[in-house]
This record gives structure tokens, sequence and C-alpha cells, in this order.
């Protein structure tokens, strides 16, 4: 079982488990480990960073986890006072709290002792930091946005669409894979070659259709165009033409209906496909983005990928919102990602297989 | 439904499957096109192609008027052809890269080992996120003071433009690209890899076969088709980058990053004068191409498919 | 197949009604951006005006600038969109004005108060129409860290300093405090024609066509070499593409470069994010050999052809442009009033001594104002050479064609967007 030829290439092809760990298994952990700090790392790293206020985050060079200056009530202040770390003309180096500072002099306390005050230039003076987490980040945000509305217009539309989807993209497939009439092909080749239409092409003569059925700034105006996926038929098709035509002629035996005969047996058997196509439209339809933004302008209508770009976009980028923001956006897909994942990968190895 | 049926006939009922989704298709898809024949030979900045000036060819001529075709700043439209050689560089670069990529993870995530589903989610994971995220992500990690800067400058080195130099800005593009999507071709490749029946290989071992021989003699041809469907699929996708890039440079530094979808979009929808008859002519020339493109790769699956058939048998 | 039939009956018929949005009598929306918080007053002062008007109720739309600058226009075209709305291209999209003198209380009073504002919503020069009111006057000018100048010791130009001179002092400054750079633009159009026309630009010839005449190109030409040599930094106008807008405000609030050229409207701003962070002050625009100038602008609340209810969006407007409200609006958004009233009586602003200066800095600005300026702001296509200015130089500065090409190529842009939009 152990093969005599060189270490070499072995890794190349598949193989049976190997006892022993060889430099080939080494090179695959390694790769495989760079792999997930190159696929999460950066998406991790956003999400630390969501967690920072204004000042730590421009702050540079960054450091990774979210600093907030230190503050602390001195008596005599309402507010708390911001602490440095103050290089005294003697010498000394000690933590004082700012009053406040004109031009380049600072004018600072002992939060003890505050009635001596101390007079240091601004460059002899580096802010104390602590971990502090910007939790106002995420919580101002529901209050400055309307996110809940955002984030129903999302869901309805995804979760709408992806049943129309699966609906509208199982019968084509149905009919292209389990019935023979004139024409059959060239429908097939017609809607494949849509795949190959960016959308960005027919966007103005887009808009001009959609706006005189009246569908403007209406979440169906996002969903109805966004139904007749050519990838979810090619999927849904390919799955379909394993299904064994021996059910389909015993059941018009039965004298079933067509539509019976769908519904009843195609669809059932489909399952995993129908399941991959639903996860893919779910992931399609969440992270539209550019068809949304044409259709819809009420900013009640916007959905959450509208809410974000168009803070990215603002005359005013705060970041800080910007990366909260972000992070909720992704976050359903990475839950939905985190418990379907086997039926995911599973789902599209099956179907590529067929 | 049985009178329909009855009346239809069984076969012809597939069209009444069908229809829906054509329905769909042709108000969508392919109504606007013949809307953008429209646009193209038209003029003006008027949104109603019935208010619009007819021009003819005029739109075509001038997106063609050049001095010479390979220099694109001897052109009348320089940002269309910069953005056509941009596209190509990257198209070529970008799936080369990726389809490399893809197989060498397929072929490590094929191995028997501990997690192996744990890693296939996670080279699958940036596949889930929106292009907006993507390019945020990565914009973020790349700005001036990210953390890419941080690293090099606790290393000593100094901070670099990553996306403010012309050669940087490219690179990265091709990265983010790359980093978005490889998942989910990865996967195709792994589906492809495990159809290849094991007797294969251990008949080639009992052969003494070496491990070139055994990965170009049998998994390189059975992983053809796969192969053929990641560069279709990659090829198509690559010619209409658009999301991500623009989030990521806005085309920029420069021009450097603009490909042909950003120039349609912005010569149709971001300027303050919308040349619809511009974009859309330009759309044309994209579709036309694109077409040309996925005929040429079905005529090339259709031949390997005949070659696996082919290598079966044998 | 029959129940299928019906089914997609039903859902297409919801689905139309769904999308139908009945705007009652009494309804108005206003889309709105914020510079700062405009639309946030504006809501507050709509809601008084519902309560004094229990018949009208009025919907503000906030919206972030791209989807002014991108999607009211689409939208305008097809015939959709809002009733009143707050746009910078005053001129661009004057075809879907309203005219509103029938129904507004007193058309003098706002031709007293606004009359030179009001001729930059006008479709044409002869128009005397009213058809918006302008929610702010905004001017262009720099704004200047004091305390790295204080730090390096160097001593503030006067009034009448050239660019030179301030590119010179700043440098210094940038030096001896080790900050990368010296002056930063907005990648704006807009922003740059104010030095353009301080250098001599024109922008129109004889016959009141857009032209790049040697005023414009002697500028062009002075910002591409502070580009190269590291004077303004290549990024803001380098580093994106097309005409995209990107300004320099986290360039300048984060101390990385000494002056940055913007306008008043960024006062509330530099209030929120620097604070007491370090001095910034605004300056006097610095001089060229033709004039000291910035350009004038500021967004207004324009009303539309398609509204339905013409009466109550005249009723709002009369409303936002009357004095005591006018005023609050001007004090609560720590901005510029375009209303000649409410400038002569002065705005009692609650701000901060830093923003009070700078206001008054920028306030005394506008009789400083050259003639092109109010004529090139007020030209309805003025965005035909704003935005190939944006793109093109920065394609010059990014080091992708020459000066001269993008010089060039910025003329040829303007003429093909002309010639479309006649």
């Amino acid at each position: 079982m152990a093969s005599t030829a060189p270490g070499g290439l072995r890794w190349l092809v598949a193989r049976r488990g190997v006892a022993r760990a060889d430099w080939t298994d080494w090179l695959s952990w390694g790769y495989l480990l760079l792999g997930v700090l190159l696929m999460f790392g950066p998406v991790v790293w956003l999400v630390l960073s969501s967690f920072k206020t204004p000042a730590a985050l421009s702050e540079f060079p960054p450091r990774l986890l979210p600093y907030g200056q230190k503050s602390v009530a001195v008596t005599g202040h309402a507010d708390p006072l911001p602490v440095y770390r103050v290089k005294l003309p003697d010498g000394s180096v000690r933590e004082l709290a700012e009053l406040h500072r004109v031009g380049i002099q600072s004018t600072l306390v002992d939060p003890v002792a505050p009635e001596r005050e101390y007079k240091v230039n601004i460059r002899d003076r580096e802010p104390v930091r602590e971990l502090a987490f910007a939790v106002g980040n995420y919580t101002e945000i529901f209050g400055k946005f309307s996110f809940g509305t955002y984030l129903w217009n999302s869901v309805f539309i995804t979760v709408v669409a992806t049943l129309i989807t699966l609906l509208f993209n199982a019968m084509a497939a149905f009919a292209l894979s389990k019935y023979r009439f004139k024409g059959r092909d060239a429908v097939f080749l017609l809607i494949i070659s849509t795949l190959m239409i960016p959308p960005t092409i027919i966007l103005v003569p887009n808009f001009l259709v959609v706006s005189e059925l009246g569908l403007l700034n209406s979440l169906w105006g996002v969903i109805w165009p966004a139904v007749a996926t050519p990838t979810g038929v090619f999927l849904l098709r390919q799955y379909m033409l394993t299904i064994p035509d021996e059910l389909i002629d015993a059941a018009r035996m039965d004298n079933a209906s067509e539509w019976r005969i769908f519904w009843r047996i195609i669809l059932p058997l489909a399952a995993p496909a129908l399941a991959v196509l639903a996860i893919f439209s779910v992931m399609w339809r969440w992270n539209d983005f550019l068809w949304p933004l044409i259709v819809l302008s009420r900013s009640e209508k916007f959905t959450l990928q509208l809410a974000l770009n168009a803070f990215q976009g603002e005359l005013t980028t705060q970041w800080h919102y910007l990366l909260a923001m972000t992070v909720i956006t992704l976050l359903p897909v990475t839950l939905v990602f985190a418990f379907l994942q086997r039926h995911i990968t599973a789902g599209i190895a099956s179907a590529g297989i067929k | 439904m049985r009178a329909l049926q009855r009346a239809v006939g069984v076969p012809r009922i597939g069209w009444l499957f069908v229809a829906p989704n054509l329905l769909i298709l042709g108000l969508f898809t392919f109504l606007p096109i013949v809307i953008d024949f429209a646009y193209a030979f038209t003029g003006g900045a008027e949104l109603y192609p019935g208010r619009r000036p007819w021009v003819g060819g005029e739109n075509f001529a001038t997106l063609f008027d050049c001095g010479n075709y390979l220099d694109p700043s001897t052109c009348r439209k320089d940002l269309f052809w910069r953005s056509i050689f941009n596209t190509g560089k990257f198209a070529l670069v970008q799936v080369g890269l990726m389809v490399l990529f893809s197989l060498i993870s397929a072929l490590v995530l094929n191995r028997r080992m501990a997690g192996r589903g744990f890693f296939r989610g996670v080279f699958f994971y940036p596949v889930l996120l929106s292009p907006v995220v993507v390019a945020l992500v990565w914009k973020w990690v790349l700005q001036r003071e990210g953390v890419l800067n941080a690293l090099l400058a606790s290393a000593g080195a100094s901070p670099v433009g990553w996306l403010t130099d012309a050669g940087w800005a490219f690179f990265w593009v091709v990265f983010v690209s790359i980093w978005a999507h490889m998942g989910f071709y990865t996967l195709i490749l792994l589906a492809g890899l495990q159809a290849i029946p094991r007797d294969l290989y251990e008949a080639a071992e009992m052969d003494s076969a070496s491990p070139w021989r055994r990965f170009s003699r049998i998994t390189l041809p059975l992983l053809m088709p796969n192969l053929i469907v990641v560069l279709v699929l990659g090829l198509i996708r690559a010619v209409q980058v658009f999301d991500e890039v623009f989030v990521l440079t806005g085309g920029g530094p420069g021009s450097a990053t603009m490909f042909i979808v950003q120039f349609i979009y912005q010569t149709g929808f971001a300027e303050s004068i919308r040349l619809y008859g511009l974009a859309a002519a330009a759309s044309l020339v994209l579709a036309l191409t694109l077409l040309v493109l996925t005929l040429v790769q079905l005529r090339l699956t259709r031949r390997s498919l005949d070659n696996r058939a082919v290598s079966r048998d044998a | 197949m029959q129940r299928f039939a019906r089914r997609l009956a039903v859902v297409i018929a919801l689905s139309t009604l769904a999308a139908a949005t009945v705007v009652g009598a009494g309804e108005i929306r206003v889309q709105c951006y914020s510079d700062g918080n405009e639309c946030e007053v504006t809501q507050d002062l709509a809601k008084k005006f519902e309560a004094q008007n229990s018949d009208v109720k009025v919907t503000i739309d906030k919206v972030p600038y791209k989807a002014v600058l991108e999607q009211l226009p689409v939208q305008l075209a097809a015939g959709e969109g809002p009733d009143i709305a707050r746009v910078t291209d005053l001129g661009g999209l004057s075809k879907y004005y309203l005219d509103i003198t029938p129904y507004i209380k007193d058309p003098k009073y706002w031709e007293a108060n606004f009359g030179k504002t009001l001729p930059w919503m006008r479709p044409s020069p002869s128009d005397k129409g009213i058809y918006g009111m302008m929610t702010q006057l905004t001017v262009t000018g720099p704004y200047v860290n004091k305390t790295l100048f204080e730090q390096a010791n160097v001593p503030l130009p006067g009034p009448k300093a050239t660019w030179d001179e301030w590119a010179e002092a700043t440098r210094k400054v940038a030096k001896a405090t080790q900050v990368p750079f010296a002056i930063a633009f907005d990648r704006s159009g807009h922003r740059f024609a104010g030095p353009a026309i301080s250098m001599g630009a024109k922008f129109f010839d004889a016959k009141g066509e857009l032209v790049v005449d040697d005023g414009y190109k002697a500028m062009a030409k002075k910002f591409y070499e502070w580009n190269k040599d590291g004077t303004t930094p290549k990024e803001v106008w380098g580093g994106t593409g097309g005409s995209t807008y990107r300004d320099a405000f986290e360039e300048f609030a984060n101390a990385r470069v000494v002056m940055y050229l913007s306008g008043s409207w960024q006062i509330k701003r530099m209030d929120t994010q620097i604070g007491k962070k370090f001095d910034w002050i605004a300056v006097p625009n610095p001089c060229g050999p033709a004039a000291c100038t910035g350009i004038p602008g500021g967004a207004a609340f324009v009303a539309l052809k398609r509204t339905k209810n013409p009466k109550d969006v005249g009723r709002f407007l009369d409303f936002l442009a009357s004095e005591p409200v006018y005023t609050e609006y001007m004090a609560r958004t720590e901005n510029i009033p375009a209303h000649e009233g409410v400038a002569k009586k002065g705005v009692d602003y609650k701000i901060s001594p830093a923003s009070r200066a700078a206001l008054s800095t920028f306030v005394a600005e506008v009789p400083k104002l050259s003639p092109v300026a109010y004529q090139i702001q007020g030209y309805r296509l003025n965005r035909a050479i704003f935005n190939p200015t944006a793109a093109r130089l920065g394609q010059a500065i990014a080091g992708e064609i020459s000066l001269d090409d993008a010089l060039k190529r910025i003329a040829a842009d303007a003429e093909e967007q002309v010639k479309a939009a006649k």
C-alpha cells in the first residue's frame, strides 16, 4: 500500500490514507492552514475592527484588539476626562487627565490631586488605552438608520423570490428533461444563453420595463425579474435527467395528470437539487445589489445591501458604522453557512457529478 | 388539467411548464435587449427611446474611432478601449490562476484527513459573501492605514499604496476576485475528482505507474469535462466583472482597473449627462463577444466529452 | 392546470396591487440628503408644518448623496420620484421642475430674498419662474490646520496671498512637522473651478460655449505639478477612476495634510469629527492673477413637475422660506443663508467658536466671488466640464495619460456631453 514511488507527486493522486505522515501531508496541511488564514482572516479582522471607536480606527498601525482611550472621573468635572501618559519636564512619566488643549499646549491634572495643573507640549503626551468594545457602533446603527425595515425588506425579497424561483425553475427543468417537444433544445439553449448577459447591459431598458409595469419602488419589482434563473434551470434539469422515466410512465398508466406527476413524483425526488438551488437563491437574493439599487429609491424600501452601499458611498465616510453594518449584513449568510455547510458542499458536488 | 392535456397532447404540455420561466425571461431579459438596440441606434440624452433622435451607426462609429487599435490613447473613446484591454488581461490572468488554484485546492481537499468537511466549507465561505462585503473587507485590509501595511511596517518596510498604484491595484483586483469565487469552482472539481473510480488508480499502481503518469493519464483526462466547465463559467464571469472591483477601486487609479462593464455603467448611469446610446452600443459589442466565446467553449466541451467516452471504452 | 393558472393570475393581481402606491390628497414626499444634519432638521420643521396645516402629511425620505446624483435623474426621466427633492445639480435637472409661482403666497417676497439664486434653477435665462428654494449658500474655500503652523513656527500667509505663496508656506510646515502632504483638493471639478478662475479661467468663450482656456490650463498644470512633487497626495485625484467624487476630508482630519480646499458645508462635519483635536480654521481663497475666488453653490429644495399636489408643495416651500423658519433652519444646520433678509439680520448660530470663526470667514468670501464663478455655477450643463475635469486630470495624475492629452480630452468630453444634452 505504501507506494514505493518517490515522495514527489504522490499527493496529486487521490489515495487511501497513508499510515505515516510524510512531507506531502505536511504540505497539504500547510496549504489548508494558509487557506483558512486567507479565507477567514480578513473577515475576522473586519469583525474585530467593527468594535473599535472612530479614534481607534484612524490609528496607525492598528491594534489587533479594539482599544479605546481610558477616561477617568475627576472631582469637580462633570464628564470623565481622557487619560494620557505624559513626559514631564523633570523627566518623570505620569498618567494624567487632560483638561483641555489649546494649540500645541495641553493642560493636564493628576486625577488624584486635581488642584495642580501641568502644562505640556502635545508632543510629550500619548493616550492611554484600554480594551474597549465599542458596542455603540452596533446599537447606534439601529437608532440612526431604520435597520429593522431594511432587514424586513431583505428577508421578504429573499424568501418570496426563492419560493417562486424553485417553482418556476422546477417546472421549466421538468419540461426540458422529461418532455420531447419541437423546439425543446432551442428553448434550453435560449435559457442558458441568458447566462452570458451581464445585468448592466439591460439595466436601463429593464428599468423602463419595470417602470411601465408599475413595479418601481416595490419589492416585487426586485423579485419578478430575478426568478427565472438559468443556473437554476440548468442545475435542476441535470438532476431530473437522472430520474428514471419508468416512474413517470407508470404514473401515466395510472392515469395521473401531468401536474400531479410533477408535484407528487418529480419534486420530491428532486429534493436534493431543490435544496441546493434554494440555498443559492437565498444567497443571490440576499446579496443582490445593482438591480435593487435601480428599482428602489424610497429609503423605506431599501434592502440591507443597499443601505450598506449607500453608507459606503456617502459624503461622510464613517467607517465605524460601516464596519458594523457590514458585519450585520454578512451575519445571516454566515449562519446559514455554518449550519448548512455540509448540504451546500455536498449538493454542489452531487450536482456537479451528474 | 386533464382536458388541457387531451387538447394539447402530453408532449406539448412541456410548453406550459416552461412558460412561466420564458415569460419572465422574455419580459426582463429579451425585451430589454431589443430595447437596447433601440438605444444603440439613437442619440441624445432622453430616457424614452421614442424621444431620441435616430443616428444610425454613429454610436458604433464613435466607439470604433481609433487611430491605432492597439493604442487606446489614439482612440476617441479611449476609456472604452482601455477597459477592453483591461478586461481581456483580467479574464486571462484571473481565470488561469483561479483554475490552477481550484485544481490544487480540490486535489488537497480530496485527501482522506480529519476535518475535510470543515476545510471544504472554509474555501467555500467567501462565495457566500456579497460583492459589496467582499470589496469592503479587502478595502479595509489594503488601505494605506490598513492591517497589511501595518504588518509591513512592523517588519521594517515602508507602507505601500496597494490600491493607488496601477500595478498593485490590478494584482489585488485579480486576487480578491479569485478569493471570492474560487471555492465554487473548487467544489465542482472536487466532485469531478470523486467521480473517478478508485479501481483505475489501483490498476495503475499494480502496473507501477509513476504518480505523474497517474495524474496525467487518469486524473487529468477524466477531470477534463469539469475543467472545461470551470473554464467556461470562469471566463464568462470574468468578462462581466464589475461589482466588487467597482467598490474596491472604482476603476482606479486612473483607469487601471476599469473593465468593460464599468465603462458601460459609467457612460449610461454615472455621468450627469447620460449617453444611453453609447452605453447600449458598448453593451451590444460585449454581448456579441460573449456569444462568440461561449460558442467556442461549447465546441471544446463537446469534443472533450467525446474524448472522455473514448478513453472510458479504452 | 386550471388551478395553477388561477393561482398565477391571483399572484400577478396581488403584486400589481402591492406595487400601486396611492398618494392621497394632502400628502407630499420630500427626498432629502444631508451634508450634516439637514434632513433631521427638515423633519422637525415638517412636523411643525403639519401641526399648523393638519390636512397635509409630509414624508421626508432620507437618502445618501449618491442616490440623488445617480438614481433621481433616472427616476424623474421615467416619470417617477418624489414631490420635492434636495438637489445640487440645479441646472441639469431643471427640465423636471415645477413653477410654484401660482402656488405661493407672495412671489415678490421670493424675488426679493432669493433673487440671486433663483436663476440657477431656471431652464433658460429668459425664464422667470420660481422652481425651488436654496437650503444654503455654500462657498468653496480652504481649511488650514493652524496647530501645525504653530508647531512649525511658520506665520500664516495673509488674505491677499497667492496660491504659490500658500504652497510654499504649507510645504515648509509639512516638512517641519513631518506631515506627509501640504495641500489637498476634493476630487471635484466644482472645487477645481475656484482656483482655475483665480488663475484666469473664463470657462466660456465669446459665443457662450464651454472652453478650456489658458487660465484653466495654468491651474491644471500647477495642480498636476503639485501631485507630482508630493505637495498633494496622489491618491485623492489619481486613486479612483471615472468622475467619481471623493473628498479629502479624512486626510485633513487625520492631520496628514496642512491645507484642504473644500467648502462651507463641511463646517458641521469639522466640528463633529475633528472638534478640538487640533485648531482648524478657514482662510480666504488664495489669489491668482485674475481673482481670489471660490465658487458659490448649495443645494436646493426643488418642486417637481410630476407632483399630484402642487398646492401643498407650494405651501410647504412657502413655510420653509418664511423668515423665522429659515432662520431656525440656518441656525441648526450651521449653513450660510441664501435668504437675503435672514443674511442681513444675521443668524444666531449656537456653535463652537471655531465653527463661528470659520462661518464668518466664508460669509466674508461671498462678496469677493468673481462673476465668472456665478456664471459657471448657474450654467445648466456645468457638469459637462466638471465631470471630465475630475476624470481626465485624475488619469493624468495617475500617470496614465499626459497632461496635454488630458486637457485635450476634457475639451472633447465636454463638447460631446453638451451636444448630447442639447
